[in-house]
């Protein structure tokens, strides 16, 4: 035990003395979160929103005035004509462009029916369809104003869009058990094949292998330092989440704690797995970004919604761990959920961690032979 | 006669249809210095692990320090020091640290180490580096570092794979004086190296072609037999019989 200890003591001052390791386990998920909070919200606000009114009555000033005042566009320009759109919606700062045709109110009065059109800016597909999205709510919710004081004694239907789980719709809170699943990963599994490849690199696993210590002793005593570093940064970034953008855990917050725990380890275990097949610091690198990193932001469900994605994507997905805890997470985080409903997740997760124990042992065995 | 502190008997180890060691036999006496010689690829690499305890023969009897490499590996650990041709000390620990380590690791007491880190600063005049990076310390030193470290724990044997390699000739020098310092305080070295005027400063050495021992015995003894003047034109004679 003794030797263990003051195994750990030394791994602990690699990390600590190396302000790059430091940055990488710290630096960056609060960056990451900060930026996916802040600066790549989902939410639109104050959108640059151009208006080429062709008619200018009543009615399209009532329905513009509408639009413009909802919080979320700001009118950018007023054109004259259609050749203007392209050019305003060149110049970036416009979203979209709203066309009332000509005669806009005399029509909708006498044939019950007016068109408009909503011309957004495509090369950015996220903010597109919100501003579409919002815009035609709007409209929808104009027409009915209209249908009511039209028809005194019909029914007014008020459609009553609410939202559960996400009530204000903040895409922060989509982003931070996210950016918690993508950064335990990375940090866990990264850093563990890269601080048991560099030993392989400089030649002192060698000499710890013929040491006394146990092959199980120097792996144990590898990940230990980033199994604790790992679980503070749970605890950072949930305190953060929680400071910064008021965003509680509605569920067990042991529960969430613990099963952190499990995906710190499955990640570990697979970062000991990665060392295992590479046998330079680049190798264990190039596997941990390309094989963990992009399917974490990709195919987790963290991004891009796993429903959306065609069947392969889908069948691809179930075999990363990430997609698993995201359900987890969001399950206790958002939406408060025990154990009873993330227990086959759970039992996923565990069965992986495992798996790649088993393989690494093995493999590690074949090694030393 | 002294005690035998490495006893090897027909050792053979193969991995699939490739034999890399041949029925090697081979005794190693306590306090001597050991030469093992072999072109790359000749099996030393694989000999040295058996004997280390990272593998275990694949029939034979091979004895280290009174135990079975097949059985035993774990005993043998305790008992051996290593330094390999890497080099082997943590270059972000300081001079201090990186003793304390693997005295730790050898099951060391701290008082133990206390006392033993202050010797060995003292007698490699070291004092002035003690707390200082591995990464600021000349190549010399560095070896000179890890071979004390290397016999920190007073093993019964060190085996050292090539400890010179890229070292000026200076150091090499002060290196095999350490040895032979070692060496009378009766821990056993067994040393492989590419340098033939190394080979001259064993008591004994071995040399090894296509998995087999071919020659063993003093140097001055090989020279003799062989009707040469250096070790060298021995190891060319025998490793490498198409040039000799």
């Amino acid at each position: 035990m003794k030797r263990f200890l003051g195994f750990v003591k030394k791994e602990f001052r690699h990390i600590f003395r190396d302000y790059r390791t430091l940055f990488i386990l710290f630096g960056i998920p609060v960056a990451e979160i900060l930026i996916f909070g802040y600066a790549i919200s989902m939410d639109i606000k104050n959108a640059g929103v151009a208006i080429l009114d062709l008619s200018h009555d009543e009615v399209t000033e009532k329905l513009s005035g509408k639009i413009l005042s909802s919080g979320f566009f700001k009118k950018s320009a007023d054109l004259l004509s259609y050749d203007e759109i392209d050019q305003v919606l060149k110049k970036g700062k416009t979203k979209a462009v709203i066309v009332f045709e000509e005669g806009f109110g005399k029509r909708l009065i006498r044939e019950g029916k007016a068109s408009l059109s909503i011309i957004a800016d495509g090369s950015e597909p996220n903010t597109a369809t919100l501003v579409t999205n919002y815009t035609t709510a709007i409209v929808n919710d104009f027409n009915i104003e209209i249908a009511g004081s039209a028809l005194n004694n019909a029914l007014k239907i008020v459609p009553e869009v609410r939202m559960f789980y996400n009530p204000e719709l903040k895409s922060y809170s989509m982003f931070v058990p996210g950016v918690i699943t993508l950064i335990l990963i990375l940090v866990s599994a990264l850093m563990t094949s890269v601080t048991i490849t560099r030993e392989k690199e400089f030649g002192t696993m060698e000499v710890l292998l013929v040491s006394p210590l146990k092959p199980v002793q120097i792996i144990l005593g590898k990940v230990t330092p980033y199994f604790i570093l790992s679980f503070i940064n749970v605890l950072v970034i949930l305190a953060m989440s929680w400071l910064v953008f008021g965003l509680p855990v509605k569920g067990s917050i042991i529960l969430l704690l613990a099963e952190s725990m499990l995906y710190i380890l499955m990640s570990l275990s697979l970062g000991i797995l990665i060392s295992t097949v590479s046998s330079t610091m680049q190798q264990a690198i190039f596997i941990s970004l390309v094989g963990l990193m992009l399917p974490t932001i990709l195919l987790s469900g963290f991004i891009f919604p796993i429903e959306n994605m065609p069947k392969v994507y889908d069948y691809l997905s179930l075999i990363m761990p990430p997609r698993y805890f995201i359900t987890i997470i969001k399950g206790i985080m958002i939406k408060g959920t025990g154990l009873l409903y993330i227990w086959k997740e759970t039992f996923v997760l565990i069965l992986m961690t495992t798996v790649f124990i088993g393989i690494s042992v093995r493999k590690f065995k074949v090694r030393l032979e | 006669m002294k005690e035998k502190v490495i006893e090897v008997e027909n050792l053979v180890k193969r991995f699939g249809h490739f034999t890399a060691n041949d029925r090697l036999s081979f005794d190693v006496y306590e306090g001597e210095i050991f030469g093992f010689l072999g072109a790359n690829g000749a099996g030393k690499t694989t000999a040295i692990r058996i004997l280390s305890g990272l593998s275990s023969p694949t029939s034979g009897k091979v004895k280290v320090a009174g135990f079975d490499a097949g059985t035993q590996a774990e005993m043998i650990k305790r008992n051996i020091g290593y330094m390999c041709q890497k080099f082997s000390l943590y270059e972000d620990l300081t001079v201090r640290e990186n003793i304390a380590l693997y005295g730790g690791i050898y099951g060391l007491s701290r008082s133990e180490i206390t006392e033993r880190t202050a010797q060995l600063l003292d007698r490699l005049r070291f004092r002035e580096y003690e707390n200082k990076l591995i990464s600021d310390l000349p190549l010399g030193l560095k070896q000179k570092l890890s071979f004390a470290v290397a016999v920190l724990h007073e093993p019964r044997i060190v085996f050292l794979d090539e400890p010179t390699g890229g070292v000026d000739p200076i150091t090499r020098r002060q290196f095999w004086e350490m040895i032979y310092e070692t060496a009378e305080r009766g821990i056993t070295i067994f040393v492989t190296t590419h340098y033939m005027d190394e080979a001259e400063y064993c008591d004994r050495i071995s040399i090894m072609n296509d998995g087999r021992i071919v020659a063993l015995d003093t140097p001055s003894n090989l020279k003799k037999q062989y009707n040469v003047s250096s070790v060298e034109e021995v190891f060319i004679k025998i490793a490498r019989p198409g040039v000799g």
